[in-house]
């Protein structure tokens, strides 16, 4: 089969509609259109049911004991706004205390400051030189003011894994309420809200095969009943925690793609690692001075492949691969002109910071796709490192470290 | 972002890479720019010491696309001339010429600063000769 560019290697910040997931929502932009608030007539109904049905899916998916705790909202972004803000604004009388870390989603972190700029103290954790959170830093944050922790599943950029079941632990001990923004992990790694004690949980569709615009907040019902002051009101959609009418299509789209995750999700994880690991292979038998960026197996994201080419700029690298769309941390690609603040969390050099990229492998990747890009990557990462100045002051032995740089 | 035709063609084809002899007196080496902010550009020329034209212009770059044409184009422009004409080299022609967005402006301001090191090294060589002579 002949090889069709551009190849996709961008699935940590979307991936495709799963065609499946398109054939369930059809019928529901022009036959079943109701308004599932509609309560006086078939199509009203129909939606409703569909969307009933949605929430326990999804419920299944991440091991919540009710479709009622699935709360369905625009995306993870607005659940990670709801969940943060919506128990901040709820407990405030509780205290003002909110724990976070460095690496998380802006989501996340943007929430955060703005409860800083309201009065609310924010803690921000450090993360090791793999981009993982200590759970007994976690404790050790704890104060008689916390209400709610906020850690990520796993890293959008670097795929680390957070030792979720070990923080959830020590929130319920705590009696403190634990969000999870569990995007770019749920039916990936092992999630599980009530094994792990997590009592909020942030996820989207898009970013498992099915449809933008719909994500869904887990907010646990019982052992502890979590509240939330909603953020958008009119109408009290879904139980007054979220007003707006339901985009019933999405949430159609949603729960087949939490379907297929069911489903499938374990032979899945399989064949991600397997087409990540023969990336990772042939990179480095064929390669010098790489650098792997966040966890390695079995707390990183099976399709997930952060690599810092040392002595290559990530810009320059990825207009060197311009069939294949990847990501890059440089602070080249990016409006800020600063490198990536996950990398730079974890501790690492400013300078290879510029040189990382992301390689983000998905469903619908082949291996013939991987062996493309790996050719293509070993030749590029030749030809730009005979074009640095670094590469070859490294050859000759100089050490880049000691060299005053002006800085400009 | 969408960068210019031609500064794609630098990029890809990019002229003059290559090392000279930094220990020859008539060659002047440039190295400006630093690892952490993402760009290093080393620019060297050699230089006729009667005539004080550019007889030959190599770099190496470490940065993204935009680094890399600006300094194909600066040894490019720069061979042939002579030292005083390089030096009065400016960024904004090489903004000009590939239409660099304003982001990537630093680039070419990169480019410059490594002509006028690479002379301002060549010159001091030249100096010292004549003090020993």
């Amino acid at each position: 089969m002949a090889l069709k560019l551009p190849i996709y290697l961008d699935n940590n910040a979307t991936t495709p509609v799963d065609p499946r997931v398109v054939d369930a929502m059809l019928p529901y932009f022009t036959e079943h259109f109701g308004n599932a608030a509609s309560r006086n007539h078939p199509f009203g109904w129909k939606a409703e049911e569909k969307v009933e049905e949605a929430r326990e899916t999804i419920a299944k998916l991440i091991g919540a004991k009710s479709g009622k705790e699935i709360i369905f909202t625009s995306g993870a972004t607005e659940s990670d706004n709801l969940a943060i803000k919506g128990v901040a604004h709820f407990y405030k009388e509780k205290g003002n205390h909110i724990i976070t870390c460095k690496t998380e989603h802006k989501a996340v972190l943007d929430s955060t400051k703005r409860l800083e700029r309201e009065g609310f103290d924010v803690t921000y954790l450090d993360v090791d030189d793999n981009a993982r959170v200590d759970p007994e830093a976690v404790r050790a944050a704890i104060t008689d003011q916390t209400i709610l922790v906020s850690i990520m599943l796993a890293n959008n950029e670097v795929g680390t894994v957070q030792p979720i079941e070990e923080i959830g632990k020590i929130t319920r001990e705590k009696k403190v309420f634990f969000h999870v923004d569990a995007v770019q992990g749920v039916g990936r790694v092992p999630f599980d809200v009530e094994a792990m004690n997590v009592d909020l949980a942030s996820i989207t569709a898009h970013k498992m095969y099915g449809p933008k615009g719909v994500g869904a907040l887990y907010v646990r019902r019982s052992k502890p009943r979590v509240r939330l002051l909603a953020e958008i009101d009119g109408g009290g959609h879904e139980r007054g925690m979220r007003s707006g009418t339901l985009n019933v299509t999405g949430i159609v789209g949603f729960q087949a793609a939490a379907q297929i995750m069911i489903d499938e999700g374990q032979a899945e994880i399989e064949r991600l690692r397997g087409m990540r690991d023969r990336l990772r292979n042939k990179l480095w038998g064929a390669l010098d001075e790489l650098v792997l960026n966040g966890a390695d197996d079995p707390w990183r994201h099976p399709g997930n492949l952060n690599v810092s080419f040392s002595f290559v700029e990530g810009e320059a690298m990825m207009m060197a691969i311009k069939d294949v769309a990847v990501s890059s941390g440089s602070a080249c690609t990016s409006a800020s002109l600063e490198p990536s603040y996950v990398l730079r969390a974890m501790g690492v050099d400013e300078e290879m910071a510029h040189t990382s990229i992301r390689f983000g492998i998905g469903r619908f990747n082949t291996d013939e796709e991987i062996d493309y890009v790996a050719d293509l990557v070993i030749s590029q990462v030749g030809r730009l490192r005979d074009l640095s100045p670094l590469y070859e002051m490294h050859k000759e032995g100089i050490d880049l470290k000691s060299i005053q740089w002006e800085a400009h | 972002m969408a960068y210019s035709d031609k500064l794609i063609e630098h990029y890809e084809n990019p002229r003059n890479v290559g090392t000279l002899d930094k220990g020859d007196d008539t060659v002047g080496t440039g190295l400006v720019g630093a690892p952490a902010c993402g760009d290093v550009m080393r620019l060297q020329i050699r230089v006729n010491p009667e005539t004080q034209i550019i007889e030959d212009a190599k770099f190496k770059t470490f940065g993204c696309g935009s680094a890399i044409a600006s300094s194909s184009l600066a040894t490019e422009w720069i061979k042939g001339k002579t030292v005083e004409e390089a030096n009065a080299l400016k960024n904004t022609q090489i903004v000009e010429e590939l239409n660099l967005p304003p982001v990537k402006i630093h680039c070419s301001v990169l480019a410059e600063d490594a002509i006028k090191s690479a002379i301002a090294d060549f010159r001091e060589k030249q100096k010292k000769q004549e003090d020993k002579g």
